[in-house]
Formats: C-alpha cells, sequence, structure tokens
C-alpha cells in the first residue's frame, strides 16, 4: 500500500435477496484519483458504490479510509465515516421540503453542529460555486433537474469530504441538462477531489479519469487507464470496449 | 327560548363546561399527535418488536368503542388497585384512541416519503434519529396534516364522552341543565352549536397551519 492510498476495498461480497450483487469486489483510491465505474445495469455498480460508504453493510470484506480500518460495528464510527464520504444520487434525493440552501445547510448544522449563521454562509458559497447562488431559497420542486444535482453536489461538498461517491448522477437528465453537472464534475477533478463515478457517459470517462473500472455480474472484470482499455488498436477485444461502443451507438459520439 | 333563560342558564352552564371540554381537547389533541407520531414512525422504521407492538396498539384502540375503554380505564382499573381522576381517565383515554387514529395517517404520510431520502441523510451522517426528527418526520407531518385534521375534528366531538366517566364538561352541563328544566330541544341545540364553533374554529386553524407549513411541492404548486 503506498502512502498516499486514501481508500482501500478488499474483498466486499453482498447478497440481497438470495442473489450474489458483489462478488470479491477490490479497489484502492489515491488522493486525488478519478476513477470511473462502467457496466451494464444491474452489474453492481449502486451496491458497490453504496457499500462503500455503509449505506448497505457488506456481508464479506474490510474498508481502510486513510489507513485505518473502519469498524462496520461501531455505530459511531459508521456515522462519522460517511460523514465524510459524500455520497451523489442518480435520482438526487434532495430533501424535498427544504430550499436549496437549507438542503446545503442542514447537515452542517445537525451532524456538524454549527450556527446557523456559519452554516448558511458555506453554504451560500458552495451554492455560488456550483453556480446556483441566486436560486438558494428556491425549493426542489422549483429546480430543474441539473439544477438540483449541483445543489445535492454542493450539499455534498459542504461537508468537506474526502472522497466523493458519484452513483450515475447524469442519468436521470434530460440531455440538455447533462453538461452543465458535467462541468461542475469537471471542475471538481481539476480540484483535485477524489472521485469514484459510475456512468454511462464514456465520452467523459476517456477524457477524464485515471482509470476505468469495468463491473459485470457483481465482479470488476476489466480495469486500467482508458487510452488502453478504449485504444482503437486494442489487439485484445476488450468487454469495456464494446460495451462503450455500444453506449456509443445509441447516444452519439458526446454518450 | 326567551332570551333570559339563555342568558342566565344556558350560556353560564355551558360556559363552565366548555372550559373543562377545552381542557380535555387540547392536551389530548397535543399528546394524541405525540403517540401518534410514535406509533406510526415504529410501524415503518422501528425494530421488529415495536413495530408489532405499535401494530397492536392501533388494533386495539382503533378496534374497541371509545366508550368501553373509559369504562375499563375509569371502572375498570380500580380492580387492578389504580384510581384514575375522571379528568385524567377521560385524557389518557382520548389521547390513546386518537394516538391509534394518527398512527396510521402518519404511517401513510411515512409511506409515501421515498427511500431516497433517508439514504441522502445517512449518506451526510445523519444518525437514525436525526434523520427521523429532521428530515422524514417534518416532511410526513405536512402529508398526513390534512387526515390528523380530520382526527382532532372527531376529537372535539368524542370529548363529549367524559361525562360518561363522571367529568362533567360541555355535554355533560347540557345534560344536567336538559334534565333539571325538561328543555332538553332548546339546551342541545345551544351545545350543538358549541360544538359547531369549537369545530369551526378549528378548522380556520388547521387552514392557517397548513398554508403556514406549505412548501411547494408539499402542499403548494411550484411558482
Amino acid at each position: 500500500m503506498t502512502d498516499n492510498t486514501l481508500l482501500r476495498v478488499e474483498s466486499l461480497s453482498k447478497d440481497l435477496g438470495g442473489k450474489t450483487i458483489l462478488n470479491d469486489v477490490s479497489l484502492q483510491m489515491a488522493t486525488g484519483d478519478l476513477k470511473v465505474l462502467i457496466g451494464p445495469s444491474g452489474g453492481g455498480k449502486s451496491t458497490l458504490l453504496q457499500c462503500i460508504n455503509l449505506l448497505i453493510f457488506p456481508d464479506e470484506g474490510r474498508i481502510w479510509l486513510g489507513g485505518r480500518e473502519v469498524s462496520f460495528r461501531k455505530k459511531r464510527e459508521v456515522l462519522a465515516f460517511r460523514q465524510q464520504i459524500g455520497m451523489i444520487f442518480q435520482d438526487f434525493n434532495l430533501f424535498d421540503h427544504l430550499n436549496a440552501m437549507d438542503n446545503v445547510a442542514i447537515a452542517l448544522r445537525k451532524v456538524k453542529r454549527m450556527s446557523r449563521l456559519s452554516a448558511e454562509k458555506r453554504a451560500t458559497e458552495e451554492l455560488e460555486r456550483v453556480g446556483l447562488g441566486d436560486k438558494r431559497g428556491l425549493y426542489p420542486a422549483e429546480l430543474s433537474g441539473g439544477q438540483k444535482q449541483r445543489v445535492s453536489i454542493a450539499r455534498a461538498l459542504a461537508m468537506d469530504p474526502v472522497l466523493l461517491l458519484l452513483d450515475e448522477p447524469t442519468s436521470a437528465l434530460d440531455p440538455e441538462l447533462i453538461g452543465e453537472v458535467l462541468s461542475v464534475i469537471r471542475s471538481l477533478s481539476q480540484r483535485n477531489i477524489t472521485m469514484l463515478m459510475a456512468t454511462h457517459q464514456v465520452g467523459f470517462a476517456r477524457t477524464l479519469a485515471q482509470e476505468i473500472l469495468f463491473m459485470e455480474h457483481g465482479r470488476i472484470i476489466e480495469q486500467g487507464h482508458p487510452m488502453t482499455l478504449l485504444a482503437k488498436d486494442n489487439p485484445v477485444a476488450s468487454r469495456t470496449m464494446d460495451f462503450c461502443t455500444k453506449l456509443s451507438e445509441i447516444y452519439g459520439e458526446s454518450g | 327560548m326567551e332570551p333570559s333563560f339563555l342568558l342566565d342558564e344556558v350560556v353560564p352552564a355551558l360556559n363552565d363546561g366548555l372550559v373543562l371540554s377545552l381542557l380535555l381537547i387540547i392536551p389530548s389533541a397535543c399528546l394524541g399527535l405525540a403517540m401518534g407520531i410514535i406509533a406510526g414512525t415504529l410501524r415503518i422504521f422501528g425494530p421488529a418488536w415495536s413495530s408489532e407492538l405499535a401494530k397492536w396498539y392501533t388494533t386495539i384502540f382503533r378496534g374497541t368503542p371509545l366508550v368501553v375503554q373509559l369504562f375499563i380505564l375509569y371502572f375498570g382499573l380500580p380492580n387492578l388497585g389504580i384510581y384514575l381522576e375522571p379528568y385524567l381517565a377521560a385524557v389518557i383515554g382520548f389521547t390513546l384512541c386518537s394516538g391509534a387514529y394518527h398512527s396510521e395517517y402518519i404511517r401513510g404520510a411515512l409511506l409515501s416519503i421515498k427511500r431516497g431520502q433517508v439514504l441522502a441523510a445517512q449518506s451526510l451522517g445523519f444518525s437514525t434519529w436525526k434523520t427521523m426528527l429532521c428530515i422524514i418526520i417534518p416532511q410526513a407531518l405536512r402529508r398526513a396534516l390534512p387526515g390528523c385534521g380530520n382526527e382532532l375534528i372527531y376529537l372535539i366531538k368524542y370529548s363529549s364522552l367524559a361525562y360518561i366517566v363522571t367529568c362533567i364538561e360541555l355535554t355533560g352541563e347540557g345534560k344536567i341543565l336538559a334534565s333539571k328544566t325538561f328543555r332538553f330541544t332548546e339546551v342541545f341545540m345551544a351545545v350543538g352549536a358549541y360544538y359547531l364553533a369549537l369545530v369551526s374554529l378549528a378548522t380556520l386553524g388547521l387552514q392557517k397551519l397548513e398554508r403556514v407549513l406549505a412548501v411547494p411541492g408539499f402542499g403548494k404548486n411550484p411558482s
């Protein structure tokens, strides 16, 4: 294990309803990494992400964060661990009864116990950073999908996570709204925020990811730099290449 | 009805009763709602044993007549060495009964809230308790408000059963006065008018509360 390994996940397995969803999955993230999970639906990407921040407890496996093993049993440790890992969901999951500002501020106040004033100051900064400073009084029902997802990114970042997990952040968006969310994520990668992202955006993965992890049937079956996995002249036709070609055929070159 | 009978006898007696009625309704409404929130939340999010317990509670208190519950509390419990004041017996009975109905409105509202709300809160480090208190219950209450308001209005009217356990409130005062004067029609029409006024006030209050709590997506259309 090198010094800058931030997250180490070893041999995660999870059965749900008698079906194996995750089968012996291991991965590592170094600080500043942007890794992308690609693969067919039902392949275990969401479950893997939710197991990594213990929204779902894996049946087997171990997790280290910053060299320290996380105990799944100790409630307080689990809560502290989740706080350090941001999560972006496919369908945003903004708190529907709170406006944009309170969506970002509530965890600062209730979890980090900041005062209302400093929580709102921080929330405003984060909303401005995703270009929504003027929308802070609006409720989720009044925001577009792209705006909702940007609020959810601001909400996660306000907690100063060491790692951000993104579960298909653009899959529920209209094509013309995908761009605004991707450009925010691009800016995060420029800020060196460590990210693990499940996505079908092949173009995005190709240009920004350090590594592509291809998941199918609960396993990571291929992994490598996008230039290697998606190289046109790759002598061995990779499963990733195959899958991405199909995606590109459906969504066009940008997809 | 001549004005002197109304003003000299009916109104003073019913006003006395009204005070006691309010003293029965207000605490029972608050405690009943709290009871309903607890039971409804345990039904959906509690550990299996507590959810089963809450289910039994609802079954029993929704499944038996309130009069029977009041009789057991006031006339039955002394056999076990527990003596309740009439007022206390009535408030306990109303609270438990009202809570059972509230719990179903709350349960329905909780079922309508997407699991993603819980996941999002947990991913930010919220404990289960804080997730309920800060995220889930504020949303569920807004959804349950019309139903819970209905229950409050029922409570106002079934508080009239308190006189059965010798807690002489509005209806009780009316009954005594009517028996004394044999002017049942006038007295009970006046009693009815008092309840109608109470219910109308409660309805106005509930409408106001709904307006105050409404946010876009919860009882208010996005602007």
